[in-house]
C-alpha cells in the first residue's frame, strides 16, 4: 500500500484501484487540493481506471468535496473507466441525497460490494 | 449536563477561510455543550462551513483585507448565527437549482441548497452578503 501525501492511501486489489481517504474532516480548500492532486494523476496513469473511493474514515465533508468528485468522475469517464464510491457514513450520504448526486455516483456499501462485477 | 443560559458573541475575523473557520470550531464546541443533537451540530457545522466559504471566496472575492462579521447567539432552544462579508452581494433565488438535469454535473453551486437543508431558517438580507441562519432545537420555532 502506497500512502500519499497523507490525504489517501491506494491499493490495487484485482482489476481496481482503491484510495481510501484518510480523513475524518474534509474541509479546508488545501485538503481538496491535495486530494485533488494525489487522485488526478492515478487517473491520469491509467486507461480505462477501476477507481473505487472509500469513504469509510470520512466523517464531514461540503459541498467542495462534491465538486471534486463531480471533476474526477469526468476525468475517469473521458478515459472510459468506471468510478465508484464506498463506505459513506450514513450522515453523509444524505448529503449526496439533498443534492441528487446518489443518482450520478455508483455508490456502494463497502469496497467488497463496490469491487463485484467490475471488468 | 447540559450548559444553560445563553452565549452571545460577535466578531470581527479576517477573511480567510483559515481565520473563520476557527470561530467556527468555537462556536460548534459551544452548540455541542448546549446538548444539541450529533443530527443538529452536523447540520450547524455544515450550514456554517457552506456560508463561510460563500463569504470569503465569493463574497469578499477572496480578498482576505476584507474582513467577515460573525455574530452568533446559542441557547438551549436555538441557534442563531448571521455572517456577513464586504462583496457586493448576490440574489439567492437566483441561484440555479442544482439538483435540475442540466446542472447536476457542474461542480459548484450547492452550498445554498445546503445550507436551507439543514437550517429551519435561511435568510439574506437585501443587499445579500449577509446570511441569517436558525437551527431550532425541536427543528420548529419554540412557543413564546
Amino acid at each position: 500500500m502506497d500512502l500519499l501525501s497523507p490525504k489517501i492511501s491506494v491499493e490495487y486489489v484485482q482489476n481496481a484501484t482503491i484510495t481510501t481517504l484518510t480523513d475524518q474532516k474534509i474541509l479546508e480548500q488545501a485538503d481538496i487540493q491535495a486530494l485533488e492532486n494525489s487522485i488526478m494523476p492515478l487517473v491520469d496513469s491509467s486507461a480505462k481506471i477501476n477507481l473505487i473511493m472509500d469513504f469509510s474514515n470520512v466523517k464531514f465533508l461540503t459541498s467542495a468535496v462534491l465538486g471534486l468528485l463531480i471533476r474526477i468522475s469526468k476525468k475517469v469517464y473521458e478515459s472510459q473507466g468506471r468510478l465508484r464510491l464506498c463506505g459513506i457514513d450514513a450522515k453523509i450520504l444524505e448529503i449526496f441525497k439533498i443534492t441528487r448526486l446518489d443518482r450520478v455516483f455508483e455508490i456502494y456499501e463497502d469496497r467488497y460490494d463496490a469491487l463485484q462485477g467490475l471488468k | 449536563m447540559a450548559r444553560e443560559g445563553l452565549v452571545h458573541k460577535s466578531r470581527v475575523v479576517a477573511g480567510s477561510v483559515t481565520a473563520v473557520e476557527a470561530l467556527c470550531r468555537e462556536l460548534l464546541e459551544d452548540v455541542q455543550q448546549f446538548g444539541f443533537d450529533e443530527d443538529a451540530v452536523f447540520g450547524i457545522h455544515l450550514a456554517m462551513e457552506e456560508a463561510v466559504l460563500n463569504a470569503v471566496k465569493h463574497g469578499n472575492g477572496g480578498d482576505e483585507t476584507r474582513s467577515v462579521r460573525v455574530e452568533c447567539r446559542i441557547g438551549p432552544d436555538e441557534f442563531d448565527i448571521s455572517i456577513a462579508d464586504e462583496g457586493g452581494g448576490f440574489n439567492p433565488d437566483a441561484v440555479p437549482d442544482p439538483r435540475s438535469e442540466e446542472n447536476l454535473c457542474k461542480s459548484s453551486g450547492r452550498g445554498v441548497l445546503l445550507m436551507r437543508a439543514y437550517m429551519d431558517v435561511v435568510e439574506y438580507n437585501e443587499a445579500g452578503n449577509c446570511v441569517h441562519m436558525i437551527k431550532y432545537r425541536s427543528g420548529r420555532k419554540p412557543a413564546e
